[in-house]
């Protein structure tokens, strides 16, 4: 309820109520949703890296889970975060793409996670797909740091950094309480399908548990039966 | 039996083995002569072509012929379960790795010491004044890729399509290794030869934090 009312409000906020960017007019405005999907992927991915650490350390399944549903979810952020980012960039550069510095580790990150997702879909034995999925997650999150501070160490195509930048970067007071409250709804609807996904996958482990009960239970019950009939 | 040493035994292992057949050895110097002849067919070789193309060409020709190569590095072990042995000799699982990584890195370099100088002279591209540099920068990319080739070869050595596994798992986390060791090989290449530390910085980094990655990690990765 809560992520949806916040995903309304903010969408209505950045579409409407939010100012004219001085430049680019109407296309900035996908900013707030470019930027809270980046938001909502960087805490997705932080959340993955805990679960991979906590699973290798205490072997609890709930870990293992907490992992796999935040990455996918990030996965999901972050596609959606280069597809926005190529709609901005079209109209505001005149190219779909281009290779620099964020750019090009973003995409490597978004690599890196879906090679995640394709690791854990071809091992089969549940504890050893669990503890190699989280040591390539530990592997994989070292690329996330520099996504973030790409654009701060090399002067690119992408748009310097607004919040926490140099001198130079500002935003208006306005923009930025829009911008918030983007991310913060972006981050809502990210946890909200987190726990989803979460709820899936400790069901999933059940059934399985359930399976394997079932097969391997003792069968003289079944055969009593047969012979009394 | 300390660290070392049993990393060291399992060297000479992998070396005696490999040295029976040089299969690999073979295959791997093999493989990346046809990579750099097939790329000869998608530019013209003239000599500044091969400085503005050649070192991204060589560098992927290293990669591809190294992934090929540190796929046998576990999957040999799957074999006859030779593994398990491993596993039970009173060592620490990160000499196993240790071990594994420094004879990738040597088997690598083989090809690499046969693969340059025909890249020279096949892309007239010359290295007379640049060995010894040139040699820092391919020995610290060689030591990137078998760091973690050698990590994810244990990784997707308990999975299914391994062999296609591998590259797609490595590749990627390669990546800023590639750039770097691509610009400093160009810089070299260039008609006024240079090296500039920023890479050589990259480099290094790169190489210490995986290897120290896959050392907090080893236990992990070698388990049952």
């Amino acid at each position: 309820m809560l992520a949806a009312t916040l995903i309304f409000f903010g969408g209505y906020a950045g579409l409407f109520i939010a100012p004219d960017e001085k430049t680019m007019h109407e296309i900035q405005r996908i900013f707030y949703f470019h930027v809270g999907l980046w938001t909502a992927m960087f805490t997705a991915l932080g959340l993955a890296f805990v679960g991979n650490v906590g699973w290798l350390i205490t072997r609890k399944p709930r870990w293992d889970w907490l992992g796999v549903s935040a990455v996918e979810v990030g996965v999901v952020c972050c596609t959606g975060g280069l597809i926005t980012g190529m709609l901005w960039g079209k109209p505001a550069w005149g190219i779909w793409w281009t290779w620099d510095a964020r750019l090009t580790t973003c995409f490597i990150l978004w690599l890196l996670y879906v090679s995640y997702l394709i690791l854990r879909g071809l091992i089969e034995e549940p504890g050893r797909r669990a503890t190699l999925s989280a040591a390539f997650g530990i592997f994989a999150f070292l690329d996330a740091p520099l996504v973030y501070v790409s654009n701060r160490l090399w002067r690119g195509q992408h748009p310097a950094p607004v919040l926490f930048g140099g001198p130079d970067a500002s935003l208006d007071p306005r923009m930025l309480k829009v911008l918030m409250c983007s991310m913060a709804a972006m981050v809502f609807v990210m946890v909200t399908v987190l726990v989803d996904r979460y709820r899936l996958e400790r069901l999933r482990h059940e059934v399985d548990e359930l399976r394997v009960a079932a097969e391997t239970r003792p069968v003289s019950s079944g055969c009593a039966a047969a012979t009394k009939s | 039996m300390s660290t070392a040493r049993a990393a060291a035994v399992l060297l000479a292992k992998e070396l005696r083995l490999e040295f029976r057949t040089r299969e690999l050895l073979n295959a791997t110097t093999v493989f990346a002569i046809v990579v750099v002849v097939l790329f000869s067919f998608s530019f013209d070789p003239t000599a500044a072509e091969s400085r503005r193309l050649g070192p991204g060409l060589l560098w992927i020709a290293f990669l591809f012929s190294g992934s090929l190569m540190l796929h046998p590095s576990f999957g040999r072990e799957q074999a006859n379960q030779t593994i398990d042995a491993l596993r039970m000799a009173p060592i620490s699982p990160f000499a196993l790795l240790l071990g594994k990584m420094l004879a990738n890195f040597l088997f690598l370099s083989a090809a690499e010491v046969i693969l340059i100088p025909v890249f020279a002279v096949l892309y007239n591209v010359s290295i007379t004044g640049i060995v010894g540099r040139l040699a820092l920068v391919v020995a610290l990319g060689t030591a990137g890729l078998c760091i973690t080739g050698t990590v994810f070869s244990a990784i997707a050595s308990h999975a299914r399509m391994r062999e296609l596994l591998l590259p797609l798992l490595l590749l990627p986390i390669l990546a800023p290794l590639l750039i770097a060791a691509v610009e400093a090989t160009a810089d070299l290449f260039a008609v006024q030869p240079s090296l500039s530390g920023s890479w050589l910085k990259i480099l290094g980094g790169f190489d210490i934090v995986f290897f120290t990655a896959s050392w907090l990690l080893s236990d992990f990765l070698l388990e049952e």
